[in-house]
């Protein structure tokens, strides 16, 4: 299964399914990571670690660990 | 009357400008950041231009979920029949996700005002959204406003008025038709009591199997079985969850809004991310970092800050005086030279506009006004009060550079890029990168240290940034470490300059090794909280709500030492003049017959002797240092000027050679004397502190183990300092150098050793329960 943690900076990806449960699973959710969302890796931090999306427009941070959750193309 | 009465609350994303809104309309000093999720408790305030309209702020959600305390918050007030309308604030830079708040705001059956903010700068970008257009799609009015150049706020309040009138609205948008007959079917099986407007509300919340709201519909066995089959086939049928589904569906209606209503100008690069690209760069981010972090604190402390703190504290409120403008300085400067050992003669005031320190002010006024030279209300007047109130005023200068260069890269944005680069590092602590915000303003004061945590949301992580925060060296505790240094090696601040950054390490320290150790508690224990985190485009602060920023900071320090650090001067001046000498208590300096050193006799020697065993292992027993301690707990900013007054040198500061050799003088050893000072540096803050922190943790058994843990804490690495240095030094050895050794092989333990099994079971068994409802 790749995940949003293995799409490297610069390369965009469509999200195929969104994994876990509970709070994060909805929250990442609400924020618009959703089946069939497209988004581009913007980024990594200096200490490789998280990254940095672009996603519906607008800038998000998350961690890899956390990416982990969401399926990807 | 009741019935004119408006209720309005406020919604919105975080970082939509809802705060900045509402400082606009209500004049109140919210607290406005770049940052997302700066209000968390919800605010209420008066319009300005009507005082029938109450206006609530609640915090900035994405979501009305039932996960987060933010959202239920927000939600349970919407629900609670108190406002009459919403203003749903949207940033119109980012149409897609904003309107997703406002679509399930807009299904609760309020009469909803949209508000598109950022007018100005959609503009800017040369994009163009239809507002007429979309108000048919929301079925609800929509205004385009710019709370930061204050543009169409009026007429959205009349908006809002009319609205406020209204019965409220039935959603406009729908959903795929196979969604709609199923929600159809849960709507008809709602009880007749939920009225008209809200069910819709309900009837999406039972789909979703959101637990708050099953509980508050309450349905009967049959109806509510007959819901979930209904749920359960249609999940099947889409190959999703319901949440999914619903989630789904909802930005499916925004992009088909978003199509019809906005115009979007062809994409370049914004400045934003121009900037952006420089300073989170892999390489530059954190020398950049790094660069900015050392010019602010140049600046804020050791230039700039410095001199004007120098100048508050020796000339304005000491005895020096000064001259306007510097005008006469150096006449005066060259006639006291000239004039040698009779240089008293000299009055300054005949070289130029000579204005003299408000001490000696007083004190004048004072003796011409018939007071006693020397005497008991001169002494409380001048060394209690005034002189303890310039010793803190002497730091809101510094304090106030230091909070107008952080507010300002907080407003701009760069803080949320700097919880960007940091995390990594913060989260092998058990704390993320928002935790370093809350440990740089600490650096400044502790008080609005520790309020600024109230932007971290968990609360596992914002307990345990509040706990930790003060360890880092507040500019109360800078004196300390000049007093140490000076102590330590008898040299000036200038040449020994190292040693200061040594107590900032000791301080980082504190906060890692805490953070390795309590993650491994129970108290602590869990999963590492997720850290999805919007990253705002950069901009510059609006002056109004940046300046509101900066007083708000500066203004926490500033009451601090006008209330409890005031009151405190005057307690600690009474204890160490008072006391019981030959018999008979009062006003020692009064007393015939009384040595020099009079304060052996006070109150504070006694207190001091009652608990000076609890630092004998540490080396330092005499009252006197204990003294030091207790004053240090009211206010650090009282242990310099306190040890001058104990230690009888007149007109003590922190760079004074004579102060040094008698601080020197209080301890056995020099392991003794860095023990005192790292024990003050890192044990319990100072009161204003405790009480911030009581406020935060908004827990009484929370505090007590916050400060319970803080001076255990400082007790142990006292000991440390002090045992090993007696060991490896002097080569002593005696029971306490086994109690150091133990307590640090056991802290090494708790630091390096895995993360226990019983650490994620609470954690595990929550989730098993969720997942079990949702199954």
């Amino acid at each position: 299964m790749k995940t949003l943690g293995d799409v490297k900076v610069g390369e965009s990806s469509t999200i195929v399914k969104l994994h876990g449960e509970g709070a994060l699973r909805r929250h990442l959710m609400d924020l618009g990571l959703i089946k069939g969302t497209s988004f581009k890796v913007v980024k990594v931090a200096p200490l490789g670690d998280p990254v940095e999306i672009n996603v519906r427009g607008y800038e998000l941070s998350i961690r890899k660990e956390e990416a982990a959750v969401v399926e990807v193309q | 009357m009741a019935d004119s009465q408006i209720h309005v609350a406020l919604a919105g994303n975080p970082n939509c400008g809802k705060t900045t809104l509402l400082n606009l309309i209500t004049g109140a000093n919210g607290y406005v950041g770049n940052w997302p999720g700066v209000t968390v408790e919800k605010k209420e305030a008066k319009l300005l231009s009507d005082k029938n309209v109450t206006i609530t702020d609640l915090p900035g959600i994405y979501s009305l979920s039932p996960y987060s305390p933010e959202e239920q918050c927000s939600r349970d007030y919407l629900m609670s029949g108190e406002p009459d309308v919403v203003v749903q604030v949207v940033d119109a830079t980012n149409l897609e996700r904003n309107l997703y708040l406002a679509l399930q705001v807009i299904e609760t059956g309020l009469p909803v005002v949209v508000a598109l903010n950022m007018a100005d700068l959609v503009e800017k970008n040369g994009d163009k959204i239809d507002t007429d257009k979309l108000s048919k799609k929301l079925g609800c009015p929509v205004m385009m406003i710019s709370a930061l150049k204050n543009k169409g706020i009026k007429e959205l309040f009349e908006q809002v008025k009319k609205s406020a009138a209204s019965k409220g609205q039935v959603p406009e948008h729908k959903f795929d038709s196979s969604i709609e007959d199923v929600l159809d079917h849960i709507e008809n099986n709602l009880p007749a009591s939920v009225p008209a407007n809200k069910r819709r509300y309900y009837a999406v919340k039972l789909f979703e199997r959101d637990t708050d709201a099953c509980k508050l519909i309450n349905l009967t066995k049959e109806k509510a079985a007959r819901v979930e089959q209904l749920v359960a086939q249609c999940e099947q049928d889409c190959d999703d969850d319901a949440e999914s589904i619903i989630t789904g569906e909802r930005y499916g209606v925004i992009a088909h809004i978003i199509d019809e209503c906005l115009t979007k100008a062809p994409a370049k690069m914004s400045t934003s991310e121009k900037i952006d690209r420089m300073v989170t760069n892999r390489i530059l981010g954190l020398p950049i970092f790094v660069v900015i972090m050392f010019c602010v604190y140049y600046i804020a402390v050791s230039t700039l800050g410095g001199t004007v703190t120098d100048f508050t504290n020796d000339q304005l409120f000491g005895t020096d005086g000064w001259y306007v403008l510097g005008q006469g300085r150096d006449a005066y400067d060259a006639a006291v030279e000239a004039a040698g050992d009779n240089a008293d003669s000299v009055d300054p005031a005949e070289y130029g506009p000579y204005v003299p320190g408000i001490t000696t002010v007083v004190h004048d006024a004072l003796v011409a006004g018939g007071t006693e030279d020397g005497g008991l209300v001169d002494s409380l007047v001048c060394d209690g009060i005034v002189g303890g109130l310039g010793a803190i005023f002497g730091f809101v200068p510094q304090m106030f550079l230091l909070f107008v260069m952080l507010s300002f890269l907080e407003d701009c944005g760069y803080m949320a890029r700097v919880a960007f680069i940091m995390d990594r590092v913060f989260r092998r602590f058990g704390l993320s990168g928002k935790s370093f915000i809350p440990m740089l303003v600490s650096s400044g004061c502790g008080v609005p240290g520790v309020m600024a945590t109230k932007t971290i949301e968990n609360e596992k992580d914002r307990r345990m940034t509040v706990m930790t925060t003060t360890f880092i060296p507040c500019g109360a505790k800078l004196p300390i470490i000049a007093l140490l240094m000076g102590s330590i090696i008898g040299d000036s601040s200038t040449t020994a300059a190292w040693i200061s950054p040594l107590f900032y390490f000791l301080g980082v320290f504190a906060v890692i090794a805490s953070g390795l150790m309590l993650k491994k508690t129970k108290l602590f224990a869990g999963r590492p909280t997720p850290f999805v985190m919007e990253l705002p485009a950069y901009h510059f602060p609006a002056i109004r709500s940046w300046a509101l920023h900066v007083w708000e900071r500066c203004w926490a320090f500033i009451k601090k030492a006008g209330t409890v650090i005031f009151a405190s001067t005057v307690v600690v001046w009474f204890l160490s003049n008072f006391g019981s000498y030959n018999g008979s208590f009062g006003f020692l300096p009064a007393m015939d017959g009384i040595p020099e050193e009079f304060m052996d006799y006070s109150v504070l020697a006694m207190l001091g002797n009652l608990v000076a065993w609890i630092f004998a292992p540490l080396g330092f027993s005499t009252w006197q240092a204990t003294a030091l301690t207790v004053s240090g707990l009211v206010a650090k900013e009282n242990v310099v000027a306190t040890a001058g007054s104990l230690l009888s040198v007149a007109d003590a500061a922190e760079t004074d050679p004579s102060l040094w050799t008698a601080f020197a003088g209080m301890f056995p050893t020099m392991g003794a004397c860095v023990a005192f000072g790292a024990f003050n540096l890192l044990c319990a803050p100072c009161f204003a502190a405790m009480g911030t922190i009581r406020n935060q943790m908004d827990s009484g058994k929370w505090t007590a183990i916050a400060i319970g843990y803080e001076c255990a804490f400082a007790w142990v690495i006292g000991l440390f300092i002090n045992q090993f240095y007696n060991l490896l030094v002097l080569g002593q050895f005696g029971i306490w150098t086994i109690v150091a050794i133990v307590l640090l092989v056991a802290m090494l333990f708790q630091i390096f050793r895995p993360m226990p099994k019983h650490a994620w079971t609470d954690e595990d068994e929550t989730n098993a329960a969720s997942a079990a409802v949702s199954a």
